[in-house]
């Protein structure tokens, strides 16, 4: 079993929405990150492949398993993290241990205890009385308490403070440091992404625009700067988005395309260049 | 051995981790048959994607300074620092011929050559 996840022509229509034939794959042992803009289909991607909406049409498999089919054997192996915890606020740590492992034959109590401590959660709280970061963690220590080999992560760090952000991002890269686990990350914090994904998957407007490794992705694309009178027509119609000001303009060009636009100036382009520039869709904007 | 990531040189990430183990080994920092840091650790520790390190990794191994053995790591090679010196070799022969190709545009004679030549590494040696 080498792909942890697999979606295959993934569509769903809503009324003033659609997602339109969403494939990827993301192998066993690395970070994928899912990007895109606010309403570009991310966490419809997500719920879909959690069966928490019913596709239209495509395929989704979690370690092999069909997630409808086999919905019972894929979500043994998952571990979700959303935005805000999905445990009651009243309970305390201890019942959210009973909760949730009576789903899981192979919960390992004593994993769970060494991980709450490891993330100084004290387990007489209650989950009200634990930061947003911290109940992040407990999402994440049940996870690892039934040995998830496959975690999806729904906007895991927008809420939290760049010191959780980075200690989360450890996490990670430490619970896939044997090769045997993947993550699934969408995120529009991309900075998250700039240094520690593997590969990136980009959905814009419903569309797949992009899924492969983190470094094709970035070094596939530039950032071209010049003065007014160096941009001509047919330079425009090479670039992907351009921001126009009064005394020169930006725009972002494809690297394959760069011998045109030898003589501006030319700067690698960031991940959310990518993304802010390919989102106007070309038009114009000040 | 010392291995750090800078965020502004403009030097892509996998191109750092080639350059600093090069060093490594041309300094003796690494010897021959000592492993690199495991790939997954290493991508761990420097925040950095696990394809990336791979990358440098394989180019490292296709340049001939290390080889990677499966599930056993990555280790140095004993030719490397020979071979680097080989490449450096190389470019010196090739900067010399092009000062050589300039001297005659410019009708320097074979000793005003050399003392051009002196004089330079003298320069440096006062840096």
């Amino acid at each position: 079993m080498n792909d942890y996840l697999e979606v295959r022509n993934l569509s769903k229509s809503f009324e003033g929405f659609q997602l339109h034939n969403i494939t990827f794959t993301l192998p066993k042992g690395y970070i994928m990150g899912l990007i895109g803009p606010n309403g570009s289909g991310k966490t419809t991607t997500i719920k879909l492949i959690l069966n928490m909406l019913k596709r239209t049409s495509g395929e989704v498999k979690i370690l092999g398993f069909d997630n409808i089919a086999s919905e019972q054997e894929a979500k043994r192996n998952l571990g979700v993290v959303f935005d805000s915890n999905y445990f009651s606020d009243e309970w305390k740590i201890s019942q959210v241990e009973k909760s949730v492992s009576a789903f899981y034959e192979n919960w390992n109590t004593q994993k769970f205890s060494e991980t709450l401590k490891r993330f100084h959660i004290q387990p007489s709280k209650k989950v009200k009385e634990l930061s947003k970061g911290m109940q992040m963690k407990l999402m994440l220590a049940c996870a690892f308490s039934y040995d998830a080999k496959l975690l999806i992560l729904d906007e895991p760090t927008s809420g939290l403070d760049p010191v959780s952000r980075d200690e989360l991002l450890h996490i990670l890269s430490e619970y896939i440091e044997d090769g045997e686990h993947s993550v699934l990350f969408s995120t529009h914090i991309t900075g998250d992404l700039e240094r520690a994904a593997d590969y990136i998957t980009y959905i814009s407007y419903g569309e797949l625009f992009f899924s492969g490794g983190k470094d094709e992705f970035i070094d596939s694309f530039r950032i071209v700067k010049g003065g007014c009178e160096e941009l001509s027509t047919d330079l425009g119609k090479k670039m992907l988005g351009i921001r126009n000001f009064s005394t020169g303009f930006e725009a972002l060009v494809k690297t394959e395309d760069l011998k045109q636009f030898a003589h501006l100036n030319v700067e690698p382009a960031t991940i959310d260049d990518i993304v802010v520039f390919t989102s106007k869709r070309g038009e114009q904007y000040e | 051995m010392k291995l750090i990531i800078s965020n502004i040189s403009g030097i892509p990430i996998y191109e750092q981790i080639k350059q600093q183990v090069k060093s490594a080994i041309m300094s003796g920092d690494l010897q021959a048959d000592e492993t690199l840091p495991s790939l997954r650790t290493l991508a761990k520790e420097l925040k950095i994607s696990v394809l990336t390190v791979t990358r440098a990794y394989t180019e490292l191994e296709q340049e001939g300074f290390v080889k990677n053995i499966q599930g056993r790591g990555c280790f140095v090679l004993g030719q490397g620092s020979e071979l680097l010196r080989e490449q450096l070799i190389c470019k010196i022969e090739n900067n010399l011929s092009e000062a050589i190709s300039a001297a005659r545009v410019a009708n320097l004679s074979e000793e005003e050559l050399h003392h051009l030549l002196s004089i330079l590494m003298e320069e440096k040696t006062d840096e």
